[in-house]
C-alpha cells in the first residue's frame, strides 16, 4: 500500500469513527442491505477496497450514492464497523476530490443543496428546497420535461401532510447552526491541508 | 452331550415390533441340543442375566445363545454372566436378530423366520465350539520411546514420573526436536525455548531415563510385552563420559562453514559441533564428512586441545540391544519439500515460487530460525540474500496443503496459526513493516486461536489477502532485489502484486524421513503420505494395530504442540495400564498350527500381516531333525485368519472359528 493510500484510508477510518481491518469480510452488510441487489460494488467489497487502500475506487462506487443510510448494515455488523459510516466518508472523498459516480451528478446536486438550505434556515424550508432543487436540476440538464416530472405528488404529498408550504416554527438563532457548519467546514480544510 | 440354552431377547421394542419372539422360543426348543429356550424384555438387564445365571446352575447348561444385537454391543457382558455361572466363556454365541434382522425388515413374517435360522446356526456352531483358555503374556515393564521431540519428551516424563524406566531414542546429537528451534509459541508468544529446554534437560537428569541421542532403531522382534529392540548409536567421535561440554573443541575448529541443519542451512557451524547451544546433552559430535582429521588424517586440534581427553577418532557406531514392553513412536514431522527435485514421484514441487533459487525465498521453519533469540542473526529478520531488513514480506500459505495437483490434498492445520504469529513478530521487530499474507481460508480452531489471528490483522496491521500466489521473480527495482509476487484477492476480485522483500512460503507437514522404515519394522500401517495409522480415528486415537505399539505427535498427522503434547499423555497413560499388570491377559482366539500335518510350505508365513508365525525345527530327544513346522506366536497373532486361508494342507485353524465350527454353521444353514 502506497504512502497516499493509507492516508486515505486512516481519513476514512476517522471520519466513520471505525477501524476497517476489524471486518472479516462475512458478507452479512450485503446480506441485509435493502439497496443490496442494485448496487454496483456492494458495502462488503466496499469495506474490502477500504482495506486494501483503493479508497478512491471506493468513492467512485454508485453505490456510495444508492445507500439509503438505513444503518441495517452497522447494526448487524458481528465485528461492529460501522459500514454506513465507512459510505458516508466515501461520499464525502468523492464529493471532495470531484469523482462521485457521473449517473448520480443530480443526487450530489440535491444532496449539496439540502444542506445548504438547512445552513440558512437553521432546519429544512421545503418550499424553498423544491424550487432551488427544480431549479438547478434544470441548470444541469436543460430539460424542462425532468423538472416536471414529480409535479403531480406535490397535491398529494400536501394533503397527506408531508409537505408543507410553509416553514415550521423558525429556528431562534440561526447564527448557531451556521457557525456549526463553517466550524465543521473549516475544520476538514485545515485536516485535508495538512 | 451339549446342554445348550437360547435366551432371545425382545430389546424392549426393538426386536419384538418385527420378530414374533414367543414363536421364535418356541420353534428353537425343538432343535439338537438345546435344552431350554426362553425370552425376556431386557436380556442385557440385570434380571436378564440373572435368568441365564439361574438356567445354567439349575439345569447345567453347557453353553448359551443369546439371541440379540451385535456381538460388538454384549458378547463381553453375556461371557461374564456365563462365566459367572461357572460356564467357559467362550461357550457363549450369540446371534445377531436385532441389527441383521429386525432392523432391518419390515415383513414380521420373514423376519421371524430369518431370526429361527440364524439362531439355528448359532446352535449348530455351539455344538462344535470347545472351552477356551485365555492367553497370559508376561511383560516387560519399561518402554521404548522412539523420537526426542516434544511429543516423545512427554511420553517419556510421563511413563517414567510412575516409576517405570523408559529408554528414550533420538537421531539428532541432541533432543528437543522442531519445537527446540521456533522462535515464540502461538497463541500466547511464549518462548519456545523457555518452557522446552527444561523439560529437555529433566529428560537427561531423570533416574529411570536412558537418553540415548544420535542414535536409530534398527530391529524391533517379538511382541507386545516381550520387544526386543535393536538401537544403532552412531559414532560420535566423542567420549561423552569424560566430555564436559566446555566447548574448547568446537571454538578451535577451522572448519566453521558448514551449513547447520538446526537453522536450516541459514547459518554456519564447525566439523565438530553442538546443534544450538542449548542443547541436551551438551556433548559435541564430530561429523566425519566434514572434519578435516578424516579427510587426510592431519588437524586434530581438538583432540589437542580437549583437556579431559574426551576426542576419540576411532569411535565405531555400536549396536545395543534392549527388552521393552511397550513402545511409543514419536517421529514428528518435516516440510514437504518445495523445490523442484522430489522424493515422491506423486508430489512435483513448487518451481513457479523460485524457492532454491532466489535466496530470499524461505520456507517457515527457516523463518521461525531467522527471528528466533537463538538463531543465526540472533533474533533480528535479515534476509539471507544481503543482511537488509525487509521491510515488505509475502506470506504465502498452503504451500504443498490442499494441492491434488503438485502437493498433497490435505490441510496441514497449523499453518493458519503459525503464518498470523510471524506477521506479528515481524510487525513487533519492524514496525514500519508491511505484512502480506496469501491465504485461501483461515482455519483456526482452538482455544484462543481465533482471536490471535485477529489481533494479527486488527492490532497488528497485517494485510490477508485471500488467493494463492500464482509466480515469484525476482527483479531489480531502484537497484534493490526484489521479489515481484503476483497474486490476487478474490474479495476485491483484483490481481495484486507486491514488490516484497522477502518470501516466506508455509509449506505442508510431511512425515519425517525414515517414518514408513520405521512403521514396517513395527508392523504399523501408514497412508499414502507416511503418517502412521491409529487403531481407531476416534475411539483409540493412539493405539496402533500393532499391539504394545503406541503413536503420539505430528508422526500420526498434522498436528500443533498442545495437541502432540496431549497424545504423548494419553499415550503414556495407554502404556501405563498395560504396565499396571504383571501379565498381560489376550483373547485366545488365535491361529493354531497342527505341527503334525504341517509341512512347512512357509506359505503362512508369508501371509501374515503381524509377522506372528515362524518356522521352527522339531527334533527327537537325542537332538536328531526330524521336520520343520510352522508355529504362531500367542503375543503377536491378531486372530485375522488370513493364515488359515492359505494354508495348502489345512493345518492351521482358527481358535474360535475354526474350519469346523464355520462348516457346521453353513451345513446347518444348507439342510
Amino acid at each position: 500500500m502506497s504512502e497516499t493510500q493509507s492516508q486515505l484510508v486512516a481519513d476514512v477510518e476517522k471520519l466513520a469513527h471505525t477501524q476497517v481491518n476489524d471486518c472479516y469480510q462475512c458478507g452479512k452488510c450485503t446480506a441485509g442491505c435493502p439497496r443490496g441487489d442494485v448496487m454496483d460494488i456492494g458495502p462488503t467489497r466496499l469495506i474490502r477496497l477500504v482495506q486494501t487502500g483503493e479508497v478512491l475506487e471506493a468513492a467512485r462506487a454508485e453505490s456510495v450514492w444508492q445507500c439509503v443510510s438505513c444503518l441495517t448494515c452497522s447494526t448487524r455488523c458481528p465485528k461492529s464497523v460501522n459500514i454506513s459510516g465507512v459510505i458516508d466518508a466515501l461520499r464525502q472523498i468523492s464529493v471532495e476530490k470531484r469523482i462521485s459516480a457521473k449517473r448520480f451528478n443530480k443526487t450530489v446536486l440535491f444532496q449539496k443543496e439540502f444542506l445548504r438550505n438547512i445552513r440558512r434556515n437553521g432546519r429544512t424550508n421545503e418550499l424553498e428546497l423544491v424550487v432551488a432543487w427544480k431549479l438547478l436540476g434544470l441548470a444541469s440538464d436543460l430539460n424542462p420535461l425532468a423538472a416536471l416530472r414529480d409535479a403531480q405528488l406535490g397535491p398529494k404529498m400536501f394533503f397527506r401532510h408531508k409537505l408543507h408550504f410553509m416553514p415550521g416554527s423558525p429556528v431562534k438563532d440561526k447564527a448557531v447552526v451556521r457557525r456549526i457548519f463553517d466550524r465543521c467546514m473549516a475544520e476538514r480544510k485545515s485536516e485535508t491541508e495538512e | 452331550m451339549a446342554k445348550i440354552g437360547v435366551f432371545t431377547c425382545w430389546c424392549g421394542e426393538n426386536i419384538a415390533r418385527h420378530i414374533d419372539v414367543e414363536r421364535v422360543s418356541k420353534a428353537i426348543e425343538s432343535l439338537p441340543g438345546v435344552h431350554c429356550s426362553m425370552n425376556y424384555k431386557y436380556m442385557c438387564s440385570e434380571p436378564g442375566q440373572s435368568l441365564i445365571i439361574d438356567q445354567i446352575k439349575s439345569l447345567g447348561l453347557t453353553g448359551v445363545v443369546v439371541a440379540s444385537c451385535s456381538p460388538h454391543m454384549h458378547l463381553k457382558t453375556f461371557r461374564a454372566a456365563a462365566q459367572l455361572a461357572g460356564v467357559n466363556p467362550y461357550m457363549v454365541e450369540m446371534a445377531n436378530i436385532r441389527e441383521q434382522c429386525s432392523w432391518v425388515h419390515a415383513d414380521k413374517e420373514e423376519a421371524t423366520a430369518k431370526a429361527i435360522e440364524l439362531i439355528r446356526i448359532s446352535v449348530e456352531k455351539l455344538r462344535h465350539n470347545r472351552p477356551l483358555q485365555p492367553i497370559s503374556v508376561p511383560i516387560t515393564k519399561k518402554a521404548l520411546v522412539i523420537g526426542g521431540g516434544v511429543a516423545g519428551i512427554q511420553a517419556a516424563l510421563d511413563i517414567a514420573a510412575a516409576g517405570h524406566e523408559v529408554i528414550l531414542v533420538e537421531k539428532e546429537p541432541s533432543v528437543g526436536g522442531k519445537m527446540a528451534g521456533l522462535s515464540e509459541t502461538f497463541p500466547t508468544l511464549d518462548c519456545s525455548q523457555c518452557i522446552l529446554t527444561p523439560r529437555m534437560v529433566e529428560v537427561n537428569q531423570h533416574p529411570k531415563i536412558r537418553l540415548m541421542t544420535y542414535s536409530e532403531v534398527e530391529k524391533v522382534e517379538g511382541y507386545i510385552g516381550n520387544f526386543s529392540v535393536t538401537i544403532r548409536q552412531k559414532a560420535r567421535y566423542v567420549d561423552v563420559n569424560k566430555c564436559t561440554g566446555c566447548g574448547t573443541c568446537w571454538n578451535g575448529c577451522p572448519n566453521k562453514r558448514i551449513p547447520n541443519s538446526f537453522d536450516f542451512n541459514l547459518g554456519n557451524r564447525t566439523a565438530i559441533y553442538i546443534p544450538f547451544p542449548q542443547a541436551v546433552p551438551a556433548r559435541p559430535v564430530i561429523d566425519s564428512s566434514r572434519c578435516i582429521h578424516f579427510k587426510n588424517g592431519k588437524c586434530g586440534i581438538c583432540e589437542k586441545n580437549c583437556a579431559a581427553g574426551a576426542i576419540n577418532f576411532n569411535d565405531e557406531d555400536k549396536l545395543i540391544t534392549e527388552e521393552v514392553g511397550a513402545v511409543v513412536v514419536a517421529t514428528g514431522y518435516q516440510l514437504y519439500s518445495i523445490g523442484k527435485e522430489q522424493s515422491n514421484p506423486n508430489l512435483s514441487g513448487y518451481g513457479e515460487y523460485g524457492y532454491g533459487k532466489y535466496k530470499d525465498v524461505i520456507d517457515s521453519l527457516q523463518f521461525e530460525r531467522l527471528i528466533s533469540a537463538s538463531g543465526p542473526t540472533g533474533g533480528e529478520p535479515k534476509r539471507p540474500s544481503d543482511g537488509r531488513v525487509p521491510q515488505k514480506i509475502v506470506f504465502i500459505q498452503c504451500v504443498g496443503s490442499r494441492d491434488n495437483a503438485k502437493g498433497v490434498s490435505y490441510c496441514s492445520k497449523i499453518c493458519c496459526m503459525y503464518t498470523a504469529k510471524h506477521t506479528m513478530l515481524y510487525k513487533h521487530k519492524v514496525h514500519d513493516g508491511e505484512a502480506h499474507v496469501f491465504y485461501m481460508d483461515i482455519r483456526s480452531g482452538g482455544k484462543k486461536y481465533d482471536e490471535f489471528v485477529r489481533r494479527a490483522i486488527e492490532q497488528d496491521g497485517a494485510l490477508y489477502h485471500r488467493g494463492r500466489v500464482s509466480k515469484i521473480t525476482e527483479e531489480e527495482i531502484d537497484g534493490v532485489r526484489k521479489l515481484v509476487v503476483r497474486g490476487a484477492d478474490t474479495l476485491t476480485g483484483k490481481p495484486v502484486t507486491v514488490e516484497a522483500d522477502m518470501v516466506v512460503l508455509a509449506c505442508a507437514m510431511a512425515p519425517t524421513d525414515g517414518a514408513t522404515a520405521l512403521a514396517q519394522k513395527l508392523s504399523v500401517g501408514y497412508d499414502e503420505y507416511g503418517f502412521l495409522s491409529e487403531s481407531h480415528p476416534k475411539l483409540r486415537p493412539v493405539e496402533t494395530n500393532s499391539a504394545g505399539v503406541f503413536l503420539c505427535g505430528a508422526c500420526q498427522g498434522p498436528k500443533d504442540i498442545p495437541e502432540s503434547v496431549a497424545q504423548a499423555s494419553a499415550a503414556a497413560a495407554k502404556v501405563l495400564v498395560m504396565f499396571s499388570q504383571d501379565h498381560l491377559t489376550r483373547e485366545p482366539e488365535i491361529a493354531h498350527v497342527d505341527e503334525s500335518l504341517c509341512a512347512a510350505c512357509c506359505a503362512c508365513v508369508q501371509a501374515c500381516p503381524y509377522e506372528a508365525i515362524s518356522i521352527e525345527e522339531i527334533v527327537d530327544r537325542k537332538g536328531n531333525h526330524v521336520k520343520n513346522t510352522s508355529r504362531v506366536n500367542p503375543g503377536l497373532c491378531m486372530g485375522c485368519g488370513t493364515c488359515v486361508a492359505v494354508c495348502p494342507s489345512k493345518s492351521i485353524d482358527l481358535e474360535g472359528f475354526t474350519e469346523e465350527e464355520v462348516y457346521a454353521e453353513i451345513e446347518s444353514l444348507l439342510s
